[in-house]
C-alpha cells in the first residue's frame, strides 16, 4: 500500500523507475510481522529437515533402549533419579517413549517426514489442479462442465473424510496418505486456475496489449501467468499447512505413516495410550511440533497474501 | 425465492448421485478380491463365495448383458434401488442392519457437534466484539494471538492435552465416553441425545453426568471454529465501527452498549454467519478425530472401526450418510443468507 501512495505523490516529471514486482513483494512480506515470523519458522524447519539426518543420523527400526522406558524429560527429574539412570540434566529433553526411544530425536527427524509429505502433496495438487483448471477454462464446452462437476463433487465431501475413503481403499501407508491428501486439494487449485483464466481473458489490459501488437505468447507469459501465480502461491502455502495437519491426522487414526517411522501423527497415536497414566511428555512434544509447523505456514501464507495482493488486505 | 430453493434442490441430485457412485465404486476399486480382504487369508473358499454372493459381487457391474433376465439386474442398479429405500446393507462383523447402527451412533455425533457449535459461536462472537471495541488493548492482543494459534491447532493433540490436564492431573472431568458406567447401565434413551433424554426420563443426574462428559470433547471440537469466528467477528466489527452512522448513534446520546450490540454487531453479523456456516460442515471432519480421542461412540469412531475391520458395508453406508448431511447443511447455510440479508435476491 505504501508504495502505491508514494508513486501517486511523486512529482510527475520524474517517474520512478519501475521496480521488479517480486522484489517489491518480498519487501512487503518482510515488512509484515506475520510474514516475518512465518518465514523465520518455515526456514528454520526447512534447515532442520535438511541437516538433521546429516548431523544426527537415526535408524528408527533399531533404535530402542528398554532400560529407559517411559522416562520423563531429564530436566524434570530430581538429581537422585537422574543418577539412578546415569542421565545428565541435558539428556532426553523430551523424555522417552514406551520402547525407550528418545522423543527429542524422533520429533526432530519427524520434521523431514512431515515437511516432505506436505510439500509433495501440495506440489502434486498444484500441478494437476492448475493444469485441469487452465485447460477447462481455456477449452470450455463439455470438458469444462465435466471438470467443474467433478471438482464440485470432491468439494462436497468433508476433506478428511474423502482422504479416509481413499486410504481405506488403497491401504494405510505414509505414501497413500500423501496421495489422498493431495487428491483432496486438487479441486481447490483447479478452481483458482480456472477462474484466473476466465477473468483475465476479458481484462482490458489484455485487449490493450493485443491492440499495441504484443504477441500472444508474450501476453500469456507476461500478463496471464503472473496473475495466476500470486493467488496460487498464497493458496499453496496455506494448503501445505492443511496438508501437514491432515497427513498427521491420518497417521493419528492409524491410516498414515506406520510405526516405527518417527511421523508426528503416528507418534501421537502411540502416545494416546499413555495419557491416562500421566505420561504427559510422550504426547506433548510431537503435537507441539505439528502446531508450530502449521502455524509457521499459516503465518507465511497470510503474509504472502498481503504482500502479493494488496487488494485483498483487510 | 421458492424458485431458487427448487433450483438448488434439483441441483443436489447430480451431486448426490455422484457421491453414491463414488461410494459404490469404492469396494470395486480395492486391489485384489474384496471378500478375501474382508475375511482374511485364512478363510475357506466357501466363506468367500458366500460373502461375494451376499455383497452381490458375483453379479454384473452395471448392465446385465448375459441375455438372461432384466438388463438392469446388476450390482449398480440394485445398490441404488436399495439405497433409495433406505437399506444400506448389513454389517459383516455384527450381521446387523447398517441403517439401524446409524440410528444408534448418529445422535452421539449430533450432540457433540451441536455443543461444539454453541461454544464456538458464543465464545467466538463475544471475544471478537470485545477485541474490536478494545482495539489495541492487552485483551485484544492476547485473544487474537490465542485465535491465531487456535486456527493452527491439531485438535487430536489438543484433545490429548485437555485429557491429561483436566481428567488425569486435576481429576475434574471424565476422560472418555458419554456417561459413567453405573448410570449408563440399563438407561434407555429416547432421542439419543443424553443431555435431553435425562430430563425427558425425569433423571436429572443423567443430564448432569452427560454434560460433564460432553464438556472436554465439545471444547476440543469447538477450538478451531471458535478461533476463526473470533477473528472474523473482530474484523467485521472494526469495519462497521468506522462507519458514519456509528458516530451518529453516539452523537444522539445512545449508551455505548446499545451502539455496539444493536447498531454495530447486527450489521457485522452477516460475514460472521457465512463463516459459521462454513464451519458447520468442517465440524463433521473434526468430529471423526475428536471422537477417536475421547472414545465417543459416534459416527466417526463407527466409520473408523469399520475401516480398520474392513467392514465395508459400514464404511459405505457411513460415508454416504455423512456426505449427504454435509451437502444438505451447506445448502441450508446458503439459503439462510437470503433470509438474513434482504439485499440478496435470487
Amino acid at each position: 500500500m505504501t508504495t502505491t501512495t508514494s508513486t501517486a505523490g511523486a512529482v510527475p516529471t520524474a517517474p520512478r523507475r519501475p521496480q521488479n514486482l517480486w522484489v517489491e513483494a518480498g519487501q512487503r512480506l518482510l515488512g509484515n510481522a506475520a510474514g516475518r515470523i512465518g518465514l523465520t519458522i518455515t526456514l528454520a524447519l526447512l534447515a532442520l529437515a535438511l541437516f538433521i539426518p546429516i548431523v544426527m543420523p537415526y535408524n528408527p527400526a533399531t533404535d530402542r533402549n528398554l532400560r529407559l522406558r517411559l522416562v520423563a524429560p531429564a530436566w524434570t527429574l530430581s538429581a537422585d533419579e537422574r543418577e539412578q539412570r546415569t542421565l545428565s540434566r541435558t539428556d532426553i529433553p523430551f523424555g522417552t517413549d514406551d520402547l525407550g526411544r528418545d522423543i527429542f530425536t524422533r520429533v526432530l527427524h519427524g520434521t523431514r517426514i512431515s515437511l516432505t509429505a506436505g510439500v509433495l502433496a501440495v506440489s502434486l495438487a498444484v500441478i494437476v489442479g492448475s493444469l485441469l483448471g487452465l485447460v477447462a477454462g481455456f477449452v470450455g464446452g463439455w470438458f469444462d462442465t465435466v471438470a467443474v462437476w467433478i471438482m464440485d463433487l470432491m468439494l462436497a465431501f468433508p476433506s478428511i473424510l474423502l482422504a479416509i475413503v481413499i486410504v481405506s481403499v488403497a491401504g494405510p501407508s505414509l505414501f497413500n496418505a500423501l496421495l489422498a491428501v493431495s487428491i483432496v486439494e486438487i479441486p481447490i487449485f483447479g478452481r483458482i486456475a480456472r477462474s484466473t483464466v476466465l477473468s483475465i481473458r476479458e481484462q482490458e489490459y489484455i485487449t490493450a496489449a493485443r491492440a499495441v501488437g504484443v504477441p500472444s505468447h508474450s501476453i500469456l507469459f507476461r500478463h496471464v501467468l503472473p496473475n495466476s501465480l500470486a493467488p496460487m502461491m498464497v493458496q499453496a502455502t496455506l494448503s501445505i499447512a492443511t496438508a501437514i495437519i491432515n497427513i498427521a491426522a491420518l497417521g493419528f487414526l492409524g491410516l498414515g505413516a506406520q510405526p516405527p517411522q518417527p511421523e508426528w501423527g503416528s507418534m501421537l497415536a502411540q502416545a494416546r495410550n499413555f495419557v491416562g497414566q500421566g505420561m504427559w511428555w510422550y504426547s506433548t512434544f510431537p503435537g507441539l511440533a505439528i502446531m508450530i509447523t502449521v502455524l509457521g505456514f499459516n503465518l507465511l501464507g497470510d503474509g504472502l497474501r498481503d504482500a502479493l495482493d494488496p487488494r485483498l488486505k483487510r | 425465492m421458492a424458485q431458487y430453493i427448487l433450483r438448488r434442490l434439483l441441483g443436489l441430485i447430480p451431486v448426490l448421485l455422484g457421491i453414491a457412485f463414488l461410494v459404490f465404486m469404492m469396494l470395486r476399486l480395492i486391489p485384489g478380491d474384496p471378500a478375501t480382504i474382508m475375511l482374511g487369508e485364512r478363510s475357506t473358499d466357501e466363506q468367500r463365495i458366500n460373502l461375494r454372493a451376499q455383497l452381490g459381487l458375483d453379479r454384473p457391474l452395471f448392465f446385465n448383458t448375459t441375455g438372461e433376465g432384466n438388463l438392469f439386474d446388476s450390482q449398480y442398479f440394485s445398490f441404488m434401488g436399495r439405497t433409495l429405500q433406505g437399506d444400506l446393507g448389513t454389517s459383516i462383523m455384527r450381521r446387523t442392519s447398517v441403517a439401524e447402527e446409524l440410528k444408534t451412533f448418529f445422535p452421539a455425533t449430533l450432540e457433540l457437534t451441536i455443543a461444539a457449535m454453541l461454544i464456538a459461536t458464543t465464545v467466538g462472537i463475544i471475544t471478537g466484539v470485545l477485541s474490536a471495541t478494545r482495539r489495541g488493548s492487552l485483551f485484544d492482543a492476547g485473544s487474537m494471538t490465542f485465535a491465531l494459534v487456535g486456527v493452527s491447532m491439531p485438535i487430536f493433540w489438543l484433545g490429548l492435552m485437555l485429557q491429561y490436564l483436566f481428567a488425569v492431573n486435576l481429576g475434574w472431568l471424565p476422560i472418555s465416553q458419554r456417561l459413567s458406567p453405573d448410570l449408563s447401565r440399563g438407561f434407555q434413551g429416547i432421542t439419543g441425545l443424553y443431555t435431553i433424554d435425562g430430563l425427558l426420563r425425569g433423571r436429572p443426574e443423567i443430564t448432569l453426568d452427560a454434560l460433564h462428559h460432553l464438556l472436554l470433547p465439545a471444547v476440543t471440537l469447538a477450538t478451531v471454529p471458535m478461533a476463526i469466528i473470533a477473528r472474523m467477528t473482530r474484523s467485521a466489527m472494526l469495519e462497521v465501527l468506522g462507519q458514519d452512522y456509528m458516530r451518529t448513534a453516539r452523537a444522539k446520546g445512545l449508551r455505548d452498549q446499545v451502539v455496539v450490540v444493536r447498531h454495530a454487531l447486527k450489521n457485522a453479523l452477516l460475514p460472521v454467519v457465512t463463516v459459521i456456516g462454513l464451519q458447520l460442515g468442517l465440524l463433521l471432519s473434526g468430529a471423526i478425530l475428536t471422537e477417536t480421542v475421547f472414545s465417543w461412540p459416534g459416527i466417526g469412531t463407527w466409520i473408523l472401526n469399520g475401516i480398520l475391520a474392513r467392514d465395508y458395508p459400514i464404511v459405505q453406508g457411513g460415508i454416504l450418510f455423512v456426505a449427504t448431511v454435509f451437502v444438505l447443511v451447506n445448502l441450508l447455510v446458503d439459503l439462510s443468507y437470503a433470509w438474513l440479508d434482504p439485499r440478496i435476491r435470487y
